[in-house]
């Protein structure tokens, strides 16, 4: 009796056993196919899957790149969706660079980058992009000294410290803008991403327009070769570095400086003011630059008396002709909604409202969207 | 009793006999299944050596295409900078190897001696279980939790005593700088306690396995508890001991979070144990994401590097077990 049972059990057991085996070696079948590179002329089969959509479910636009607007766009969409709600935006945020890669490999209905696109992957793209700036941000210097509370670095004491050239914080190119505080005589520690990231090449960027030696040392890029320092993983990652590090400065995404309410440097803009980041500083310094007509406006040192100079606009990317016309429609209607009812949001969460010129001239070119 | 047992007509006993699982000859249903279990546990089997061959395949394929373009410079610079598309790994090669071999000083000499306190009956049988549970349960932790616990309770921890031994001690390499925050101290110290669960319960288990008539002949032989442990129990242990060590080595070798967290992530190498560094596996996790295609070619090519060397490792490590077996022949 017993070991008859016992059988059946075993059988019992071995069946699960089978069935979860082969459910398994299914998965894993599917699985690598998914991983096999999509090929090189995907472009003209794209959004089939969207084609045969039932009708009554919500229509779904898939989106994914830079981590640094993410938090508003999160947002962003997840009210969209409340709004609409025979629409549905979902968003991965993969860092600007894997954004573009599955834009451009069709994998997602619409990228994001704050780097925009290079002219070549504008070519890969073959000229089937619109690059749509929808909100701003700007980098921040934070950092950790005990007593002082007010800091301001002058544009060569900035790009001294992360060049490596300033050591300590008692140096004379810090101590001449600052004589207020009293600075004291310990090490500089730079902090600074060592993931690649956008915000990286924001910062760079405008090193690179401030200094010479920068533009031929490191140079700009979402990752470059630091002359100094330690690397911390992602925004949080750096502030919290600086946090625990005396003596510690580095840059984030302002963010998340304004949300732990860590001291953030004053900095020098081109007209010679020291300007304290805040909202209104970097939307002057976003409206001080004319978009250029593929609305690849850098915004690398802007001028204006009162302008915050690390500040970038951060792109939509999507296409100039979607080959599915509800998907088009509904890309339109998101953006079109972004640029008018998502700007005050943006600006609750720390970003910059585009600036008014800018928006006409972006919102004109969502409209050639087909 | 048994009588009546007996008395049972033999025709009874074969009418049960039929009934019974054992003596019935399979049914169609149950060879049905059993040829397919049998060949779904191949399959898996075959599937699991299919995509370690898959994976080795690709990330070759992927890394070929750039290793010549790189050359033997990627194995001696000390430059990461995708902007001029110079990619070498030396010093996260060294740091690699320098915080796993840290870790295994650190972590694999505290896990043996872990080993031993619970299994040499130094506690009582329930507070060894207790214990023994305890240190498992480290293996639990993500690696993301023990990169912020480095972040913000070690290093901090660590500050005053890496400042006095950088002031003390300054003159030796190894405290020549001053601790920046992260760096290959934090990195180490933090790694050699994610490997102590796995060297200790794999060490313990050797330990454990050890016949107990050896150690009471030695007993009876009139040698001390010390003598026991030191001459007995640990050479005949060994071979486990020295694959705890090795599964721990490999294990640091491959850790990726905490060490991306804590490492300092910085392109240059010094003996300082105070100043930050870099290892392969961070490297890989910090550039991947926003890697353009030379920079992916690159990143694979350090991706082999890694592999190899884990492989070198472990079978250098079962290379040594075997010499260690084979020394053991005589006590069987």
């Amino acid at each position: 009796m017993l070991s008859s049972d016992m059988t059946r059990i075993s059988r019992r057991n071995g069946l699960i056993l089978s069935v979860l085996g082969w459910g398994a070696l299914l998965l894993t079948s599917a699985c690598s196919k998914k991983e096999e590179p999509p090929s090189a002329e995907g472009s003209s089969s794209a959004s089939v899957k969207a084609a045969t959509q039932p009708k009554g479910e919500p229509l779904t636009l898939q989106g994914a790149g830079a981590s640094f607007p993410a938090p508003v766009y999160s947002r962003w969409f997840r009210e969209f969706s409340d709004q609409n709600p025979e629409l549905r935006v979902n968003y991965q945020s993969t860092g600007s660079g894997a954004g573009v890669k599955s834009f451009l490999e069709n994998q997602v209905d619409f990228g994001a980058s704050d780097a925009a696109m290079t002219d070549d992957e504008i070519r890969q793209a073959n000229g089937n992009v619109v690059m749509i700036p929808v909100t701003g941000g700007q980098v921040v210097l934070t950092y950790n000294l005990e007593g002082v509370s007010e800091l301001k670095l002058s544009r060569d004491a900035y790009a001294g410290l992360f060049l490596g050239e300033i050591k300590r914080w008692n140096d004379a190119r810090i101590a001449e803008t600052n004589a207020g505080s009293k600075l004291p005589d310990t090490d500089v520690t730079i902090v600074r991403r060592s993931d690649g990231s956008g915000t990286t090449f924001v910062f760079t960027q405008h090193l690179a327009a401030i200094s010479e030696k920068w533009s031929k040392g490191p140079g700009v890029g979402k990752s470059v070769e630091w002359p100094a320092g330690v690397g911390g993983r992602k925004n949080d990652g750096v502030a919290a570095l600086i946090r625990q590090t005396p003596g510690a400065i580095g840059y984030v995404e302002y963010s998340f400086a304004a949300s732990s309410k860590q001291p953030m440097a004053a900095l020098e803009n081109k007209a010679g003011k020291f300007i304290a980041p805040t909202l209104k500083a970097s939307a002057a310094a976003l409206g001080a630059v004319d978009l250029p007509a593929d609305l690849r406006g850098w915004v690398t040192d802007p001028e204006g008396e009162g302008s915050y100079p690390i500040v970038t606009y951060t792109w939509i990317l999507a296409k100039k002709k979607y080959d599915d016309k509800a998907k088009s429609a509904a890309i339109k209607k998101l953006l079109g909604w972004c640029l008018s009812e998502g700007q005050p949001l943006a600006e609750k969460l720390d970003y910059i409202a585009l600036p008014e010129k800018a928006r006409a001239k972006v919102q004109a070119a969502v409209a050639t969207i087909e | 009793m048994a009588q009546p047992a007996t008395k049972q007509p033999v025709s009874g006993l074969s009418e049960a006999s039929r009934r019974s699982p054992i003596a019935r000859p399979p049914d169609a249903w149950q060879g049905a299944f059993e040829r397919a279990f049998r060949w779904t546990a191949c399959g898996l089997a075959a599937g699991v050596v299919l995509l370690l061959a898959g994976v080795v395949f690709e990330v070759v394929r992927r890394a070929g295409g750039s290793m010549g373009k790189l050359g033997f410079a990627f194995l001696t610079d000390s430059v990461w900078d995708a902007n001029g598309d110079r990619f070498g790994i030396l010093p996260s090669i060294v740091g690699t190897l320098y915080t796993s071999a840290l870790a295994l000083l650190i972590g694999g000499g505290l896990g043996v001696t872990t080993a031993i306190v619970l299994s040499q009956g130094f506690l009582p049988r329930r507070a060894e279980l207790v214990m023994k549970n305890v240190i498992e349960l480290l293996a639990a932790i993500p690696s993301v939790v023990y990169g912020l616990w480095g972040i913000y309770v070690l290093i901090p921890a660590l500050r005053p005593i890496a400042d006095l031994l950088h002031e003390k001690l300054g003159f030796l390499p190894l405290f020549s700088t001053k601790l920046s925050g992260p760096g290959i101290l934090p990195a180490s110290l933090v790694l050699s306690i994610m490997i102590l669960p796995t060297v200790t319960a794999i060490a313990r288990e050797g330990m454990v396995a050890v016949p107990r008539r050896l150690a009471a002949a030695a007993y009876g032989l009139g040698a001390t508890r010390w003598e026991v442990i030191f001459r007995v129990i640990l050479p005949t242990a060994r071979g486990g001991i020295f694959g705890a060590l090795v599964l721990g080595f490999g294990r640091a070798l491959g850790e990726t979070m905490a060490l991306a967290m804590l490492v300092g992530n910085t392109n240059r190498f010094g003996w300082s144990l105070l100043s930050p560094g870099n290892t392969l596996s961070a490297l890989l996790a910090n550039h991947f994401p926003e890697a353009g295609e030379v920079e992916v070619g690159a990143l694979m090519c350090a991706a082999l590097v890694l592999l190899l060397i884990t492989l070198a490792v472990n079978a250098l490590g079962s290379l040594i077990m075997r010499r260690a077996r084979r020394g053991l022949t005589g006590l069987g």
